[in-house]
């Protein structure tokens, strides 16, 4: 099943570049909500930029901040980086499905490149492979430029966001939430769905109310996946 | 920042490189496996259920706490995502309501 004619090549990367220019608007707005964010929750301008650019994966970033608190102790430090796997085990199956075209490329180019990895340029780039295009450049171009741009975007935002006082009265605090309510949105595509969410939300809502804190995050994801899992087709 | 923007905490750090690692394992993880065994059926409807179960339990207690007024301006993302299928027209709607509740005292 493994690809033999995967190549390579300078013009695949920037093809691959080129492809996300597109969606630099919804990189460069969330990387900058994440400098807001980062500010109001009085990290460094420093702490801000090493999180945003060696983590580089937004949700789980933003669900990271939402249970930091300064000064940070270890079950904090340890809830982080729990949820920042919990909202980041997707990337398990997306990178599992890169697997027959790049079989074949060495390791040593493969590994480094899988830090690149993202929603975005996985879901960009494999609509290209689908239409015979095995230049794995386009995978690379493209996780290299939203690296980039991702890590840039935060900047403005850190310091614009340290002049809004109030963020309530902007409605900034509802940005997060209503980002995560429209990338469900089109994730819904029937019954399998909605039984899994509803699961997902009692087993959430049961834990906030006996628990409290973001072990609801945990349950509730746990919950709705195994109930995805056992529903027959 | 009263320690200076250009300072970082120790702890900071180790969260930032936990996180990372932890990443960095399921980016490459997943492509590892992968060249070992296969993904039964159930296993991938599960990981498939995953991003959607984890946002509604990341939404709904922030809903709980934040009342009506989120609860409202989050209707609104979701319906303007039907109708115009753009996260951050979305997102922007949802900011310009939970401002006007917010400033008519709700």
């Amino acid at each position: 099943m493994l690809e033999k004619n995967v190549t390579l090549s300078f013009k695949g990367c920037v093809q691959g570049a080129l492809m996300c220019v597109p969606v630099f608007p919804g990189v460069i707005a969330l990387g900058a909500v994440f400098g807001t964010v980062a500010a109001q929750k009085g990290l460094t301008f420093v702490e801000t930029i090493l999180m945003n650019s060696i983590v580089f994966a937004g949700a789980s970033q933003f669900v990271a901040m939402e249970v930091y608190a300064d000064p940070l102790n270890w079950a904090t430090l340890i809830a982080m980086v729990g949820v920042t796997a919990a909202v980041n085990m997707r990337m398990l199956l997306i990178g599992a499905s890169l697997r027959p075209w790049l079989g074949q490329v060495p390791g040593y180019q493969t590994y480094p490149a899988l830090f690149l990895l993202t929603d975005l340029n996985w879901l960009l780039t494999v609509a290209r492979y689908d239409k015979g295009d095995r230049d794995w450049g386009i995978y690379l171009g493209s996780g290299l430029i939203v690296w980039a741009v991702w890590s840039l975007s935060v900047i403005p935002g850190y310091f614009a966001g340290s002049l809004i006082t109030d963020s309530k009265a902007f409605g900034l605090d509802v940005v997060l939430p209503a980002f995560f309510v429209a990338l469900l949105v089109p994730l819904w595509k029937g019954k399998r769905q909605t039984v899994s969410w509803l699961v997902a939300g009692l087993v959430a809502w049961a834990t906030w109310a006996l628990v409290g804190g973001y072990w609801s995050i945990f349950t509730g994801a746990i919950a709705g996946a195994l109930a995805g899992a056992y529903l027959d087709e | 920042m009263s320690e200076g923007a250009l300072s970082a905490d120790t702890m900071f750090l180790i969260a930032v490189l936990g996180m990372a690692s932890v990443t960095y394992a399921l980016r490459a993880g997943g492509y590892w496996v992968m060249g070992r065994l296969t993904i039964t059926p159930k296993m991938r409807r599960g990981l498939e259920a995953l991003p959607g179960a984890i946002i509604v339990s990341t939404v709904l207690p922030i809903i709980l706490q934040g009342g009506l007024a989120v609860g409202l301006c989050l209707i609104v993302a979701a319906i303007v995502q039907l109708k115009v299928k753009k996260e951050y027209i979305a997102v922007f709607c949802a900011a310009v309501a939970a401002a006007g509740l917010r400033a008519a005292g709700l």
